[in-house]
């Protein structure tokens, strides 16, 4: 046994960790998984004691978004943590170990008829996805999951435990931190327990589809963000080489979803309403070189054109402006740090962002990943105040947090 | 005392500074004039600030902040001064910045569904500018005839329609912020998620603490194609309240669902003649609305559950005008009161929609035990309760006994896992409530957004938090040696 495992494992379980344990090309020591929100404090005030950092990481769906920790001695898997401590059906709200996985998760809730609206095509936790501020198509409904958290029980790098929020939906007393540490790619605290507003399964789902061409596509996606049928989802699916399609969600009434469905396909040319969603629904675009990309509502249709003229495929959320690119295009790494800095440009100017999520270990050197960002004086402000010495995946997040 | 515990300076020396940047009539100085800012809606607490800036632009508040800064002294924003926890209380040592003057309405973009406004423009005039494209802004506080986006940002205000549509954190996209260091900084973009911390959403609700918001983006959305509002009315608040908990049981997400008791009925048909159903012991509002197709569907719905659960009389409103008499009488709830007691308490509370029911009937019991009479209009759909302990001042021991049933309300609403506001902020009247709902440690983590904002102290001191956190430089972890090293141990 290690020195370090045995110096750890006095405050929970911990392993020798594995090649296949690597947080985007860094190998860590030890891999530690807690089984309770005390154990989760053990571990980091050992780690932070001793200057060790420390990287979180659920299902590891999402470790290699970012860029590579500088370093990671202990990799802390929080999959112990998964119980579901409540799920509040009158209240509509569940409280829910930072490990369970979304999927399981979401079949406890259906128990009850309810739902957490995130959709999730990668197998996240729960966990992994406030971490990213993982977000689908039903953004466009409520929002991303920052929308969603209502309270977050979490540890801090020094091992201090607190929470924020609570357990009922409406509630202003003290800062939003819940909304702080989504988001934050596990550079403030661990987030150990996660309260979460749920939604109602609807009775029914319909998908109006269409083909579009890229001169309809601005008068297509503008009939559908400003319909009264109140679309769910607007989803885009744009091939590099290939044809243009929107898919409109309606959820509701099993006979109101139809009729909703239909009414709107009418005014659209060409449409087709179906009860099961297009096969690239939800899905990321393919691609080793994923970029989120944002723009204004009226500024997609440009920003789709622009990433589909650099070789790249296109899925998102058209109607919240909300957009994911990926390609495998150009090959060397310089070529790509262009075609991101290109996007970036073009997404800026159209009131939103690129981030290049992830991209394989040999270009990512080259890549400025998250690009620039607006008030990053204040947010490395207050990176120092909750992880001074940098303990919580120290260089993965923006500016080099 | 600043928060960070360092004595400010003069604001005479602030005084100094800014009467070579400013217009002297921007500068009130007048101990009379003064006078008029002394308060916000709660009136129960009283500062007459040292000197008050009404700013005409971003720049005047850039220059009052930064001066403050320079020499340490307090400053609290205020916008239409509606704010009914004291937030926008004024310091006596220190500046009233005043940002109601800035109220132009930049922009409204219905093919990005975007407004982009001054911090002090109305509420409701971001609607109306919106209205003729088809689109509103939701958030609807019940002030919002008169107070503004920057207080509406300060304190994430909610509303009535909030149980569908979110408070005012989900309705902002982008702030420009002046930091209380001065900076200029924009929080977010005119796109969701913008990369970084989500400090856009530490700073929604942050009760003029963080700084003051200059510009405001704010998200529009589509107005509904149908709009059903319903009274009805019933004989107790409990088949009120089962009623609510089955429309929700039933997957109906409405737009808003209020109860009323007997006594805040009482007080409405007194102040407005709203003419809810005579004899009702509770009457609840819901307004559905949405796709006409499936409003249809959740009307008959919820039609059905008022049956079942007792309702008396079941009346709906299809268009405007009646839409307005409906909510006439809770509207004017707060104000009505005024009808039928010569003081009152506005308390802010929320539980989880399950134990409405316990919670009702404890506070019977508190009101009944004390002699002091509550009475009940409140956002049954989120737990939302807006107790109002009525009193009258001039009887000795009155207000002593009104304000110590109004913290048993609180208490037990914490008890039931609730929170001590649901929109009306903490602000200067609960920060002493705070360390019943958050331990130590809780809210010493939340001040470190405080100190990376503010570390000296100066923005809104004294309100949320009852003990500030003194913001410096913390012992740093040795870097370079070895992790193992410390333990004396070999190293691998």
């Amino acid at each position: 046994m290690s020195l370090l495992r045995a110096v750890l494992s006095a405050a929970c379980e911990v392993r020798e960790a594995e090649d296949a344990d690597h947080v985007d090309g860094v190998r860590p020591q030890v891999v530690a998984r807690p089984r309770t929100t005390d154990e989760v404090s053990a571990l980091l005030r050992a780690c932070h004691g001793r200057g060790l950092t420390v990287v979180a990481r659920g299902n590891g769906t999402k470790l290699s978004w970012g860029r590579p920790p500088e370093r990671c001695e202990v990799l802390l898997d929080t999959t112990g943590l998964d119980a579901l401590v409540e799920h509040s059906r009158g209240d509509l709200v569940a409280i829910v170990g930072a490990g369970m996985p979304l999927a399981r998760l979401q079949a406890l809730l259906a128990e009850g008829g309810h739902q957490l609206v995130v959709d999730d095509p990668l197998g996240s936790t729960v966990g992994g996805a406030v971490a990213t501020n993982l977000s689908g198509p039903r953004r466009m409904w409520t929002g991303a999951i920052r929308d969603l958290v209502i309270g977050v029980k979490y540890v801090r790098a020094d091992g201090v435990v607190a929470k924020a929020g609570g357990r009922v939906v409406k509630n202003v007393a003290g800062y939003d931190l819940a909304k702080l540490l989504t988001g934050s790619y596990g550079t403030l605290a661990v987030i150990t327990e996660v309260t979460l507003r749920l939604h109602p399964l609807p009775e029914a789902s319909r998908w109006v589809t269409l083909d579009v061409g890229p001169e309809q596509l601005p008068g297509v996606l503008a009939a559908v963000v400003h319909s009264q049928l109140v679309p769910r989802a607007l989803e885009l699916h744009a091939p590099p080489d290939g044809a243009l399609q929107v898919s409109a969600l309606l959820e509701g009434s099993a006979d109101g979803a139809t009729a909703r469905a239909e009414a709107l396909a009418a005014q659209l040319d060409g449409a087709r309403v179906s009860s099961a969603p297009p096969a690239w629904w939800g899905q990321l675009p393919e691609g080793d070189l994923l970029m989120k990309t944002t723009a204004r509502l009226s500024g997609v249709p440009q920003l789709v054109a622009h990433a589909t003229s650099l070789g790249l495929g296109v899925r998102g959320s058209a109607g919240t402006g909300v957009l994911y690119a990926a390609g495998r295009s150009g090959g060397a790494g310089l070529r790509r740090a262009a075609v991101v800095q290109s996007l970036r440009t073009l997404s800026i100017e159209l009131g939103g962002s690129t981030v290049a999520l992830d991209a394989p270990a040999d270009v990512k050197p080259q890549l400025d990943s998250w690009g620039p960002v607006p008030a990053i004086d204040l947010m490395r402000r207050v990176k120092q105040e909750f992880d001074p010495a940098r303990t919580l995946a120290p260089g993965r997040f923006v500016g080099g947090i | 005392m600043t928060d960070s515990g360092l004595p400010h300076g003069s604001v005479r020396d602030v005084l100094d500074d800014l009467r070579t940047q400013l217009p002297e009539h921007l500068l009130i100085t007048d101990p009379t004039q003064l006078r008029t800012y002394e308060c916000d809606g709660l009136t129960s607490h009283r500062v007459t600030p040292a000197l008050v800036v009404l700013a005409d632009t971003v720049e005047q508040i850039v220059a009052t902040v930064r001066a403050c800064a320079r020499r340490r002294v307090p400053f609290v924003a205020r916008g239409s001064g509606t704010g009914l926890s004291g937030g926008a209380l004024p310091h006596a040592d220190g500046v009233l910045i005043v940002t109601s003057r800035l109220r132009t309405l930049h922009s409204i973009r219905r093919e990005d569904q975007r407004a982009v406004g001054d911090p002090g423009v109305i509420n409701l005039a971001v609607s109306k500018a919106a209205n003729p494209e088809g689109y509103y802004f939701a958030p609807d506080p019940s002030s919002q005839q008169i107070c503004s986006i920057g207080g509406n940002v300060a304190e994430n205000s909610g509303g009535a329609h909030c149980l569908k549509y979110g408070f005012t954190s989900g309705h902002v996209l982008a702030l420009d912020v002046v930091t209380p260091a001065g900076e200029q900084v924009t929080l977010g973009t005119e796109a969701p998620d913008a990369p970084g911390y989500d400090l856009l959403g530490a700073f929604v609700g942050s009760e003029g603490t963080l700084g003051i918001a200059t510009r405001a983006t704010l998200r529009l959305t589509r107005l509904p194609e149908e709009v059903r509002t319903i009274l009805a009315g019933f004989a107790t608040i409990d088949q009120a309240g089962a009623a609510t908990s089955a429309i929700i049981a039933a997957g109906i997400v409405p737009a808003a669902i209020e109860i009323m008791d007997a006594l805040a009925i009482e007080a409405a048909e007194k102040a407005v003649s709203c003419g809810y159903p005579a004899g009702a012991g509770a009457v609840l509002v819901v307004e559905l609305d949405g796709s006409a197709l499936e409003v249809a569907h959740e009307y008959a719905a919820v039609e059905a559950i008022c049956l079942e659960t007792g309702c008396f009389e079941f009346r709906m409103a299809t268009d405007a005008f009646e839409r307005a008499e409906i909510w006439k009488g809770r509207k004017s709830a707060f104000a009505a009161v005024g009808r039928i007691s010569p003081d009152y308490i506005v308390q802010d509370g929320v539980v989880p929609r399950t134990s409405l029911s316990a919670v009702l009937h404890r506070m019977g019991e508190i009101s009944a035990e004390k002699g002091v009479r509550v009475a009940n209009v409140f956002h049954a759909g989120d737990g939302n309760l807006h107790p109002l302990v009525l009193f009258d001042a001039s009887e000795p021991g009155a207000t002593e006994r009104a304000e110590e049933v109004s913290g048993m309300i609180l208490d037990l609403c914490i008890e039931h896992g609730g929170s001590i506001t649901g929109e009306h902020g903490v602000g200067l009247d609960k920060a002493r409530y705070m360390p019943r709902m958050f331990d130590a440690d809780d809210l010493d983590s939340m001040q470190l957004i405080r100190c990376a904002f503010d570390p000296a102290g100066i923005a809104n001191p004294g309100k949320i938090y009852p003990t500030p956190r003194l913001c410096g430089e913390r012992p740093r972890i040795r870097q370079g040696s070895h992790p193992l090293a410390a333990d004396g141990v070999e190293v691998f």
